[in-house]
């Protein structure tokens, strides 16, 4: 008694995919399962701890409580789309560079959430990075490295605008 | 082993700065491979069916109409594995599916493979197991007076006992009672610390691959590579060379994976029946069963102390609730009482340690093994004492210093010890002497200080080989592989060998390849447990570059006619020590010396000390080749009104050594006393009682009723690296892992105190639990503002003295 699948129209880190999924399938079964995006991960399956966040539309969304039909004709980005051809998100280098990710399995979604802040400001206040990241769940930083990293990422954010304005 | 002096920082050019991790970038980008990521070509899905009964006896299981369904190709029972296992050889007591009986509410009974995860999930539903229900054990202390009248949870080891207690240890170091008799001041206390899990953010996975001709791989988020491949030969009774155990990278662990699991031998097993690869990820859900986590601990401590302040004779009896399987229950049961004879002296020190079985998902080790528990009650305790004899909590602790290079009570072997750094730090950072007791009423400051186990000297099964070895070797393109058994669980040892590696062979970090996890290509690392990775794995790393380094440095001084030892080489050259100008770069070095020697090179490894421990039956359980040392000052805002405690900063000093990485260092600490923090306030890994039905059910098994702390929870931190620069520790390295837990719940405790004077002897510090002690301490008055010690509040902000105060 197979489970009765359906195609699903994804728009992707900008790719426009089709896949065949069980009708019941969350956005982030078709995101590993359907399309071998394994870079969102799951922590709980049940919209706790935020790790399978992707953004949807410029919002944070958890990955793990989205109905896959209602992704359809939204725009998605996963941790994979956050890099582009100039090298890794700001975000990503800062990470790296703060020792934000320890075990990494948080990481992804984290780095949505915050991708998604920074958006909104570069230059967040420490009150306001928590509350961004309150979502999720990260059980081996303490969090400390990761407002480091985004702060950082933020500020790098601001340095490579102005340069941007003054170049122009 | 015979060592050199380490080397001056100023001869490091890599080691002790901060540096990124080798796989920093891949976890940020979503490259980074964890189990459930692996995806095999025909790949099952795999479900087990669990027990809904907390105590019962399998009259009957019926799988056929299971095996019946479409899309199902295996089903599995306990009948199919039946043989024990276990961490700890001599207490395997699970089978990898119950056989004829189950002991906790969540169980494993049978195991379905698949074709998808969905399918596997229904065919649960056509097991059908018929059980007589058993009355079960869910207070220890109803475990320990058991008297055979009803099954006990395991059978007796012997005619007449009771089968409900694992361990039962008492152990005594000088004369206790006489000394306690004779001290001036004797404080006793209860304490219970509710048991808490690890709640990883990656559930436990596994997958298994059975090549159909005798060769078995397993791939699993394990902790302990090593020993997962000893426990499945064993019990799938397979020859150990013909079974491959991946790691793939873990996502969180801190003891929650450091022991087999039902699901690593199902997938192995139903592999072998079914001919094609088989995952199988737990649920939330079943991580919360799964467990392993800290025990509850009830405890009595009686300490006494002279006039002056010296700590005199410690007595602790202590009950561990430790579920329903043995785990590394044996370990716990001395690490109850053997890891609190530092940092302070004491002449005289008794533990009465049992572990009793009960009903309920088994208890193992979490972060800070065995020790968290008993340091809470023994730093409240000691603030206690302090208080009594009118000494500043920071000063009655440097009074009882043991010092360095000493044995403790019970004769283990302590060499570096920066312990009073850590004390003068966070007392410092923290402007402790303008806080402590005269912050206003509801605002406090408390102090505490620990020790951890840089590793054990023993490892789980008695051999006399090395606790870890790595293989190194390079190339003719200049770049360095390191081949690494050890478990990297997001702590950073893999990119410790490859600082290592870069450090001693003057490569750039970029040119260093880790080739790890893989216990068909890397030699045996014992895995990552008991903070034993840096202080091993370093110690292997450094031998097995050092032999490599010798050799490039030989090759280069016979071409450059000069001593060997003027050769160095860093920063992707090897130059001249006298004529820093005299240089070729580092890949040329390789090639000379592989032109000299062959291809090129070398093992390391590391093996404890065996003769630094006391000579009495368990002696040898504690014993490790350095120890760490923690201080933490916490602050701490009470609402009396509605029991909530808000923690606003812990200041962490921590000994580790030496930090060859501050940035992992630091992190360590941060998520040490970040775990820390959630136990003292929110955790609990609680279960049904009778009264509430359900008995033996799981409170709260989700990441939302089982609180962990948010970023909105969790305080600010600062990390005080302290470097004591151990005599044998990898360039003076010691653990940072697990230590700098331990001093943040009983530091809480001791600052609530401060603000309140309340004493919290449970946990967790949660409202209501606040809420009922606050109200106990209002009907007898003793709310309010302790007093200052020698009753001499000395600023003007001084609050005023209990009885002015708690105008509530
Ligand atoms: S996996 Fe989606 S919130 Fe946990
Ligand atoms: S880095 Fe491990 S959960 Fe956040």
């Amino acid at each position: 008694m197979p489970a009765v699948t359906q195609i699903v129209r994804l728009t992707v880190n900008g790719d426009l995919r089709e896949v065949g999924v069980p009708m019941h399938f969350t956005l982030l079964e078709a995101l590993r399962y359907g399309l071998g995006l394994t870079g969102s991960k799951q922590g709980c399956d049940k919209g706790d701890c935020g790790a399978c966040t992707v953004i949807l539309d410029g919002r944070p969304t958890l990955s793990c409580i989205t109905p896959v039909f209602e992704a359809e004709g939204h725009a998605i980005v996963t941790v994979e789309g956050l890099a582009d051809v100039e090298g890794p998100h700001p975000l990503q280098d800062a990470f790296d560079l703060h020792g934000a990710a320890q075990c990494g399995f948080c990481t992804p979604g984290i780095l949505c959430s915050a991708a998604v802040l920074l958006e909104k400001t570069t230059s967040p206040s420490r009150t306001e990075i928590k509350e961004a990241l309150s979502g999720n769940l990260c059980r081996c930083t303490g969090y400390s490295k990761i407002y480091d990293a985004v702060a950082s990422a933020g500020q790098r954010l601001q340095v490579e605008a102005q340069l941007g304005e003054s170049g122009r | 082993m015979i060592r050199k002096p380490h080397k001056d920082k100023s001869d490091l050019t890599l080691i002790g700065t901060p540096m990124r991790k080798i796989e920093g970038l891949d976890k940020a980008t979503g490259r980074a491979l964890f189990t459930d990521d692996i995806v095999l070509p025909g790949m099952l899905h795999g479900k087990i069916l669990r027990s809904p009964h907390p105590h019962a006896r399998i009259v009957a299981i019926d799988v056929s109409e299971a095996e019946a369904l479409e899309g199902v190709h295996a089903v599995i029972t306990g009948g199919d594995i039946p043989i024990k296992y276990g961490i700890i050889p001599w207490t395997a007591d699970e089978y990898p599916l119950c056989i004829d009986r189950v002991r906790y509410i969540g169980d494993a009974v049978a195991a379905v493979a698949a074709v998808d995860e969905d399918l596997a999930i229904r065919a649960l539903e056509f097991i059908h197991v018929e059980y007589e229900e058993l009355p079960a054990f869910l207070d220890p202390y109803e475990s320990l007076a058991a008297d055979g009248s009803t099954p006990y949870v395991h059978e007796p080891k012997k005619e007449g006992g009771n089968g409900n207690v694992t361990k039962q240890v008492c152990l005594e170091f000088g004369e206790v009672d006489d000394v306690m008799a004779g001290s001036d001041i004797v404080v006793e206390g209860e304490y219970f610390f509710e048991g808490s899990t690890h709640a990883a953010i990656e559930p436990h996975c596994a997958i298994g691959l059975w090549d159909g001709v005798g060769k078995l791989t397993v791939w699993s988020a394990t902790q302990v590579p090593h020993y997962l491949h000893r426990e499945l030969a064993r019990v799938l009774e397979l020859d150990p060379a013909r079974i491959r155990v991946i790691q793939p990278l873990v996502g969180g662990a801190f003891g929650g994976k450091s022991e087999p699991f039902d699901l690593e031998f199902c997938v192995a097993k139903l592999s072998m029946l079914a001919a094609r690869p088989v995952k199988i990820l737990y649920t939330r859900e079943e991580v919360f069963y799964a467990h392993r986590g800290r025990h509850p601990f009830h405890m009595n401590y009686r300490m006494g102390c002279t006039e002056e302040g010296k700590l005199t004779s410690v007595n602790a009896e202590i009950v561990l609730d430790g579920g329903a399987y043995a785990s590394f229950g044996l370990v716990t049961t001395y690490y109850a009482g053997q890891l609190l004879c530092a940092p302070y002296s004491m002449s005289a020190y008794r533990f009465d340690s049992t572990r009793v079985y009960t009903n309920k998902p088994a208890c193992g080790p979490k972060r800070g093994h065995g020790s968290v528990q008993p340091r809470f009650a023994f730093e409240v305790q000691i603030d206690k004492l302090a208080e009594r004899v009118d000494l500043d909590p920071f000063e009655f602790r440097r009074r009882n210093f043991i010092g360095s290079n000493t044995r403790t009570v019970n004769q283990l072997r302590i060499t570096s010890n920066g312990f009073l750094e850590c004390l003068e730090s966070v007392e410092r950072a923290s402007r402790w002497r303008r806080k402590f007791r005269q912050l206003p009423f509801g605002r406090g400051v408390g102090v505490a200080g620990s020790t951890y186990i840089s590793g054990t000297n023993y490892p789980i099964y008695p051999n006399d080989m090395p606790h870890s070895g790595v293989q190194m070797q390079v190339d003719r393109s200049g770049r360095v592989s390191v081949f690494s058994g050890a478990s990297e669980i997001g702590q950073g040892c893999d990119s410790m060998v490859a600082y290592i590696a870069a450090e001693e062979l003057g490569v750039p970090l970029e040119y260093v390849r880790v080739l790890r996890g893989d216990t068909d290509f890397t030699p045996v690392d014992l895995g990552a447990y008991s903070s034993r990775v840096t202080f091993m794995l370093g110690n292997a790393a450094i031998d097995a570059a050092t032999k490599l380094r010798e050799m490039v440095q030989q090759a280069v001084a016979g071409e450059w006619k000069i001593e060997a030892n003027e050769v160095l080489l860093a920063g992707g050259i090897a130059m001249w020590a006298s004529d820093t100008e005299r240089q070729m770069p580092i890949r040329e070095a390789f090639n000379l010396a592989e032109a000299r020697f062959g291809t090129l090179g070398a093992t390391g490894w590391y093996n404890t000390p065996k003769d630094v421990h006391g000579d009495y039956r368990g002696g040898t359980i504690g014993a490790s080749p350095a120890y760490s040392f923690t201080a933490h000052v916490a602050e701490v805002e009470v609402d009396v009104e509605t029991g909530v405690v808000e923690v606003e900063k812990i200041w962490v000093a921590h000994d580790c050594g030496r930090a060859l990485n501050p940035v992992l260092v630091e992190g360590q600490m941060e998520g040490s006393a970040y775990m820390g923090f959630g136990e003292a306030l929110m955790e609990e890994q609680i279960f049904k009682s009778p009264e509430q039905g359900r008995a033996g059910l799981h409170n709260a098994p989700s990441l939302l009723d089982y609180r962990i702390p948010t970023s909105l929870d969790t305080p600010e931190f600062e990390s005080l690296i302290v470097e004591s620069i151990d005599p044998e520790g990898p360039y003076g390295a010691k653990e940072a892992g697990e230590g700098p837990l331990h001093p943040s719940i009983p530091a809480i405790a001791n600052a609530i105190y401060d603000a309140i004077g309340v004493r919290m002897d449970k946990l967790p510090f949660s409202p209501p639990n606040m809420w009922r002690a606050i109200e106990e301490a209002r009907e007898v008055g003793a709310l309010g503002k302790p007093a200052f010690p020698g009753g001499l509040p000395v600023t003007p902000e001084a609050a005023p003295a209990r009885s002015m105060s708690s105008g509530s």
